[in-house]
């Protein structure tokens, strides 16, 4: 024991570390923040170092190239030992980190932590949310397979309608005219130097902060935040009713960190890596590219925006949401900090919760998108064809040959870009039937220059019998009258 | 005792030193800023766009429609695949050809073409064009992104080269989709 303390001792001369290390450990926390809510921050921190791990362990096999990144990722996958391990640790890692990082936000957001006089930790906090979400898109394109390739053609085509600089944005994305080699080899400087090289001082001048400044106080109705006071209070609270950090608080993060570690490898071992998908062969056109699952929420957003609202939103929401961020603790610097006194920002988290939630499980079944093979693989159900004339067949043929059913479904199989046509008799009349058809109109294509008149007359009397049993189907009652009165209704 | 406001010989040294880093850095600049510039200044050269055969007039049916690949003029030799290009090639009728890129007008997903519906129809967000390109539904706000096209020596070639995007490009005729 004795040497071990002279060796100690022998570095710490030198780099006299212990004392301030020994300081950091010992400062004071109000004893109530020793609390599983803030438990976030630091495991956010442990899975960046697990990924700092995990990701250099993946370098050693990874070829950075786009004519071998996809046989590496094969590599890594079957060849080598444990590779599938590292590589689903490693993509697990970033959902969890992706996760951690926004769970530890709305924490300290509703906590009030981002007020004075901690406001720098905010601005730093958010500049790491947008390094972990550049990781997240970056580690994407790494996975160089079918949907890295078509997710950087969406990357490019959102960046090319910036206003004049668009094309000039999306060159320098992609390092060439199209995607190839060299946008491959960017992302990978940005993934694996430029990002995490940032990361790693930002995360360091993040938790400076938070020992300098302190630790947020756990939040109390009514004890409110001033500029002119609240140091001092502060220093009142932990000297009064503080305790060390070490061990007191620390025992919880250590916990929580530990399980995190867990639940990563828990999923990793369980579900396994991530792809590769197909190859990234551009030649090959049968496939439908989706986003991970953090970018989900914005698949959905731009599937169901309108057109024209489209291109403003891309290019000014995201400004104006980071904007919005960086300024809140400015804009709302002092005050109440309790949540239970904040209902407006209670209100916004739910409401931004729920929106995000809303549009990533409507991402996970694309009712927007055609299905591409229903046309030949969904039957037309039996009991509509039982008891119909050779014309209405002849018109379901018409229904699945023109590919109708890739938007619109019958008996629940189908398309959903369109409205289900289970019912389509009681709410269209004959006429509008054939409208609909020939003109489309309400995102619908026009069928008529694809329809001969003998197809159009099949197709609609095929439509006309669909409706629920015992419901009647929907008729012009002055078209039936004008018809009656001339007298050449059979 | 020397006057505070009379600069020192060391001060004096450490602003020349300032001003020196600065003057080399700003000559170092130079070469670093157009090394990283380079993908865009080699696009206004023109570097990038070139004729390219997708195959002989015979190979396109008229009044038909089909899927054609070639290579990207531009090549790296780490490439791979990805240089490998699908366009939809429509003949319709003697030499008059129409060339669309396989990008959605939208996002750049891979349309599909469906010859009975007469319908291009994109997977992604659900955008569908007619048969001219032109724009039936969905999300995009034109029609599909078409090649300049040419035929020579009974070779229908494109001119191709960079990837279509909604916002403008030297390479391709954005039509306005005439009204649906």
């Amino acid at each position: 024991m004795r040497i071990i303390s002279q060796i100690g001792d022998w570095f710490d001369r030198r780099l006299q570390l212990a004392a301030p290390i020994r300081e950091a450990a010992a400062h004071p926390v109000p004893r109530n923040t020793a609390s599983w809510w803030y438990v976030f921050g630091s495991a956010a921190l442990t899975v960046f170092l697990l990924q700092l791990v995990t990701g250099i362990l993946l370098a050693l096999i990874y070829v950075p190239s786009a004519s071998e990144a996809w046989n590496s990722l094969q590599a890594l996958n079957h060849d080598v030992t444990l590779g599938w391990f590292i590589r689903a640790m490693h993509g697990w890692g970033s959902n969890f980190m992706v996760a951690l990082v926004l769970i530890h936000m709305v924490q300290v957001f509703l906590f009030g932590a981002y007020k004075f006089p901690r406001e720098l930790t905010w601005i730093v906090g958010v500049v790491l949310l947008l390094m972990t979400l550049g990781m997240a898109f970056s580690g994407q394109v790494l996975r160089f397979d079918q949907d890295a390739y078509w997710g950087l053609g969406i990357g490019a085509s959102i960046a090319s309608r910036v206003p004049f600089a668009g094309p000039t944005i999306v060159k320098l994305m992609l390092g060439g005219p199209i995607i190839a080699g060299s946008t491959l080899s960017r992302f990978f400087a940005l993934h694996v130097f430029v990002i995490p090289g940032m990361l790693i001082g930002f995360v360091c001048l993040h938790v400076l902060m938070v020992l300098k400044l302190g630790i947020n106080e756990w939040p109390m109705p009514g004890r409110v935040v001033k500029r002119s006071s609240y140091l001092s209070e502060y220093h009142e609270l932990t000297k009064k009713d503080g305790a060390p950090f070490v061990p007191y608080a620390i025992w919880k993060d250590l916990f929580f960190a530990a399980f995190v570690l867990l639940a990563v490898a828990g999923c990793a071992l369980y579900f396994g890596p991530f792809g590769p998908t197909g190859r990234p062969d551009p030649t090959i056109i049968q496939t439908v590219p989706k986003p991970d699952y953090f970018f989900l929420w914005l698949y959905a957003l731009l599937s169901l925006l309108p057109p024209s609202m489209e291109t403003p939103a891309l290019l000014i929401g995201p400004v104006v949401v980071i904007i919005g961020l960086l300024l809140l603790p400015f804009l709302s610097g002092e005050g109440e900090k309790s949540w239970r006194r904040r209902p407006i920002a209670v209100l916004t988290v739910l409401l931004i919760a729920i929106t995000l939630g809303t549009f990533t499980h409507l991402a996970g079944f694309t009712p927007w998108s055609p299905h591409m093979n229903a046309w030949s693989g969904d039957p037309v159900p039996e009991r509509v064809l039982h008891g119909a004339t050779a014309l209405q067949r002849q018109g379901a043929l018409v229904f699945q040959a023109k590919q109708c059913r890739n938007c619109h479904s019958l008996g629940e199989l189908g398309g959903q870009r369109g409205p289900a046509l289970d019912s389509v008799a009681v709410r269209l009349t004959h006429d509008q039937l054939i409208r609909q058809v020939i003109q489309g109109g309400g995102n619908m294509p026009a069928y008529g220059k694809n329809l001969s008149p003998a197809e159009t007359t099949a197709l609609v009397a095929f439509l006309e019998i669909l409706h629920p049993e015992g419901q009647a189907t929907a008729h012009e009652a002055a078209r039936d009258f004008v018809l009656r009165e001339t007298g050449t209704r059979p | 005792m020397p006057n505070e406001n009379r600069i020192s010989r060391r001060g004096l040294f450490m602003k020349l030193g300032i001003l020196f880093n600065g003057l080399v850095a700003t000559a170092l600049a130079v070469p670093i800023v157009r090394f990283l510039l380079s993908s865009v200044t080699l696009g206004h050269a023109g570097a990038y766009l070139t004729w390219v055969p997708l195959g002989h007039v015979s190979e396109f049916p008229e009044g038909e429609t089909r899927l054609a690949t070639f290579r990207n003029p531009y090549v790296m030799p780490t490439d791979g695949q990805t240089v490998d290009t699908a366009c939809w090639v429509r003949r319709i009728e003697g030499d008059q050809f129409q060339v669309f890129a396989v990008n959605c007008a939208h996002l750049g997903c891979p349309v599909r073409w469906f010859p009975q519906s007469g319908l291009f129809m994109c997977p992604c967000h659900g955008g569908a064009y007619y048969r001219d390109g032109s724009r039936a539904s969905g999300p995009p706000e034109r029609g599909l992104f078409e090649y300049s096209h040419k035929i020579e020596n009974g070779l229908v070639a494109i001119q191709a080269g960079e990837l279509p995007t909604p916002g403008p490009s030297a390479a391709l005729t954005g039509k306005n989709p005439p009204c649906a």
